[in-house]
């Protein structure tokens, strides 16, 4: 019974100088969900990609259902019943669900006939398998979760009978990662073969029956998931033993650095999305504001860091007031000292066509020190990058390299490095270990709790409620643009659950 | 995570790739020669032997290419700020009225050397104040700087007309353009530089504004990659929303990136007018400020690779005069066709060729791509 799905025979890969696929041989069993963890960087999309014909392999085989098998684009891939769940959806966002399914597969010249026969096979397909979704919904209107599941259905129309989902929870929230759990266990009960790419060691726990591990371009273990432990994982994952919990001590918390006042924000459209929210964070404490994305957080920042104008509110900071409503400055509230990682390291917190010691002073490039008169002074943005790069750790330690070619955890080191190094009284930080590899994450948290250490007020916002839950001194939940409420680190993850999904005070402490 | 693209050797980027485009544009071109019943082989020996043969097609080589620096550079600033100025035709024409008007009145009094300098301001201060406004509109109203800088040609056009008929024409003469400069506003011909190397000129009008384009270059390279400026100007140009979290105002970057860009259009109209008619005449930039663009795209938006790309472009329009004049069959409009599909290849489909060339050397040297040498079975 055991038969083989797909089989992956000494698999190599190289762009340029880096081997991200070597000798990979990997086995994945028909009709169980497999999971492939690792780093960032370690392999594992490259791999999927080869199997989904992106790209071609430089040398192995790969076999499909027993028999080799040539895959040189994804329609080859289709063919031989490999659909792929992308991490960024590949939908039409003013088509319906229906449109989207067929686009690519349509069945006759013309649309109506195609869309027909579309409708009673999606509608077998959603009773097959649970995947209920309005056919008729314009994409653009279904929240994430409802969209993943038209990928899903799109690979399905198309006769998958392997189904790869490269990091499908990124974008859900708990509740919707749940659901989309128990659509895949469905699957794999109608004997649908599942790979499920992640780095999150939870939910290979919770669904997989088999699990590989990647790092570095090889592929170290293949385990059986109910004979491994999340530690075991993290420790092959990284190579060495990975504490999952930050130590710290007691925050010794001071007067109030960064006090929010009444802001309120609206979104381009005009819904209020950050409702009169008041808060402080005091000098020594990491403050962390909970709450399933698309909640305001944000904005929320975007706001405080003065990115984005507030429609009402402002910041104390050290004690003197900056109003938001106006045409507050991001480059004045970086002066008074305060410092943003923000959420979105690829198009805000970095230029990733710019070399790393360019983005070094990204927001500080009117410092006096990396400036002589209107000219740059190469030299000491130079100095100072290479300074960094070894403090941080930052990898590959080239301060000449295009950003777009450090991982995922060595940008946001780069942010990191960045901010950190400028000695702010405020550090506010959106996703701190978004797309970030454990080894990172790690290093991260223990940077940030050195912030708060030397005194410091640090803001964090995280829709990672592990992190949000070990990181920080005291817990604000938002929801719907609010601080719903406040709690203790040592609040259970239920209690805060409760609070994210916006279920009353008095509920939640029942 | 990955690049789609594998890396290739410094010289393959900007050296072989370029080359091949170009070997392409040309067959294609011969192609057309072919079908016009000529011999695309002797068309290109004629082309090339007129752009470069004798020192005569050198210097008129060099002369356009003055033109094509100014306006690729132009293009280049404006596209490092993430704009796409189209209006450097209507910004050097425009510009033609300020030397004009310097020109008219200081060649009586002063040197060459005393009215160069103030025609180089004057012709800036035109092609900025040009661009000034389609960059404020885009700044503050959003309205979109291509559709703004294509209806300035027009109103540039127009206003030229205007005054060369009316207002800058001597009384009495017929054509529309101005009288003829005096010794204080003509520019010194640089032909003795090709005559050091042994070469014969009769006449051609190479001249100094070669060397101030030189000089702009260099000076452009500074400005992006050197000073505060140029820093901001990339952050807005990659990614505004990075910009706006630096704190880098978007009104001003765009306004003074476009009014660099202007000025830079504004200085190609020296050349033609001071540097070679020595007078300011109806359609003198004829489509230089198009061909900015080409030149800027076609040198990957890097001050050195737009002064070759400059010379390419120069060696088209003699070359192609030569040739038109040497075939008959291939009349004025085919060299355009030429023209077009260098465009074409260089600029419009510039990556074409990048795959293949990637799996060439991957296939042939692992190791210059930076690949160890792949062991065991083929795939």
């Amino acid at each position: 019974m055991a038969q083989a799905a797909i089989e992956l025979i000494g698999i190599n890969k190289s762009f340029g100088a880096v081997r991200a696929n070597r000798d990979i041989n990997l086995e994945i069993v028909r009709g169980t969900i497999h999971g492939i963890v690792g780093e960032n960087g370690a392999g594992k999309s490259t791999l999927m990609s080869i199997l989904y014909g992106f790209y071609q392999a430089d040398s192995g085989e790969i076999h499909v259902g027993g028999q080799p098998a040539s895959i040189k684009s994804p329609n080859d891939a289709i063919a031989l019943g490999i659909g792929m769940v992308h991490q960024h959806f590949m939908l039409v966002d003013n088509f319906t669900v229906l449109e989207n399914v067929i686009l690519g597969a349509e069945s006759d010249a013309l649309l109506k006939k195609s869309i027909a026969k579309a409708r009673s096979e999606l509608e077998r397909l959603e009773r097959e398998y649970g995947l209920e979704v309005d056919p008729d919904a314009i994409i653009e209107e279904l929240p994430v979760g409802l969209q993943q599941r038209v990928e899903i259905l799109k690979a399905l129309y198309r006769g998958a009978e392997i189904l790869i989902l490269d990091e499908p929870t990124g974008v859900l929230t708990p509740a919707e990662a749940d659901h989309l759990f128990r659509i895949l266990k469905q699957l794999k009960e109608q004997g649908k073969t599942v790979v499920l790419i992640t780095h999150k060691l939870r939910e290979i726990m919770a669904i997989t029956d088999t699990v590989s591990v990647m790092r570095q371009g090889t592929m170290v273990a293949t385990r059986e998931t109910k004979k491994t432990t999340v530690g075991e994982l993290a420790e092959l994952m990284v190579g060495r033993r990975v504490l999952l919990r930050v130590e710290k001590g007691e925050a010794e918390a001071g007067g109030v650095k960064l006090a929010v006042k009444n802001l309120t924000v609206k979104d381009s459209r005009g819904v209020t999305v950050v409702d009169d929210i008041s808060f402080d964070v005091r000098a020594g404490e990491i403050v962390g504001i909970a709450g399933v994305a698309g909640n305001g957080q944000s904005e929320m920042l975007e706001a405080i860091s003065g990115i984005r104008r507030a429609v009402s509110g402002s910041v104390m900071l050290d004690g003197k007031p900056i109003d938001l409503t106006g045409a507050a400055d991001p480059g004045e509230l970086r002066d008074r000292g305060l410092a943003h990682v923000p959420e979105d390291r690829h198009h805000v917190g970095l230029v990733l066509a710019f070399e790393e010691n360019e983005n070094s002073i990204l927001g500080y490039h009117d410092h006096p020190r990396y400036l002589r008169g209107p000219f740059l002074n190469v030299d000491a943005i130079r100095d100072d990058a290479r300074d960094r790069i070894a403090k941080y750790d930052i990898r590959p330690a080239d301060c000449r390299l295009k950003t777009a070619n450090f991982s995922g955890g060595n940008q946001q080191k780069i942010v990191l490095a960045r901010e950190m190094e400028q000695d702010p009284g405020v550090l506010i930080v959106g996703q701190p270990t978004r797309g970030v590899d454990v080894g990172a994450i790690e290093f991260i948290h223990k940077r940030l709790i050195a912030m708060r250490d030397q005194g410091k007020a640090v803001l964090v916002v995280s829709v990672e409620l592990d992190e949000i839950r070990s990181l920080s001194d005291r817990i604000l939940v938002m929801f719907a643009g609010r601080i719903v409420g406040e709690r203790g680190p040592e609040a259970t993850e239920g209690e805060l659950g409760l609070l994210m999904a916006g279920v009353e005070h008095q509920e939640a402490a029942q | 995570m990955s690049t789609p693209y594998a890396k290739l050797p410094a010289w393959a980027d900007y050296g072989l790739i370029p080359v091949i485009n170009l070997f392409v544009a040309f067959v294609v071109a011969g192609l057309v020669v072919l079908l016009v019943g000529e011999n695309p082989l002797r068309a290109a020996a004629v082309l090339v032997e007129g752009a470069f043969g004798r020192g005569q097609g050198i210097a008129f080589t060099l002369f356009y290419a003055t033109t094509f620096i100014f306006s690729g550079l132009s293009v280049a600033v404006a596209a490092h700020c993430g704009l796409f100025n189209i209006g450097g035709e209507g910004q050097g024409y425009i510009a033609g009225l300020g030397i004009g008007i310097v020109c008219l009145a200081f060649d009586s009094v002063l040197p060459w050397w005393l009215t160069f300098p103030l025609a180089i301001v004057a012709a800036a201060a035109m092609g900025a104040l040009w661009a000034l406004i389609p960059a404020y509109l885009q700044a503050k109203r959003g309205s979109h700087i291509v559709i703004t800088t294509i209806m300035f040609n027009f109103i540039a056009a127009s206003v030229m007309v205007y005054a060369l008929v009316g207002v800058l024409k001597p009384a009495g003469s017929m054509a529309p353009q101005t009288r003829t400069f005096l010794d204080g506003a003509q520019l010194p011909k640089l032909n003795w530089v090709i005559e050091l190397f042994g070469a014969k000129i009769r006449s051609a009008p190479f001249n100094v504004s070669f060397l101030l384009a030189l000089a702009m270059a260099f000076l452009v390279w500074v400005l992006i990659w050197r000073t505060r400026f140029g820093y901001e100007m990339r952050t807005y140009g990659h990614s505004p929303k990075a910009a706006r979290y630096a704190g880098i105002s978007e009104t001003r970057i765009i306004i003074m990136a476009m009014m660099i860009s202007g000025a830079l259009a504004g200085m190609m109209a020296l050349n033609p007018t001071m540097g070679d008619q020595h007078n300011v005449a109806l359609d003198f930039v004829s489509g230089a400020g198009f061909v900015g663009i080409a030149v800027a795209l076609m040198g990957r938006l890097h001050p050195v690779g737009i002064v070759l790309a400059a010379i390419l472009f120069g060696m088209l329009y003699q070359g192609g005069a030569e040739l038109a004049f040497e075939m008959p069959a291939i009349s004025r409009d085919m060299i355009v066709i030429i023209q077009g599909l260098v465009i074409l290849f260089a600029g419009a489909l510039e990556h074409m060729f990048r795959p293949y060339v990637q799996a060439l050397f991957a296939s042939l040297s692992p190791r210059t791509v930076g690949m160890e040498a792949v062991k065991g079975k083929g795939a």
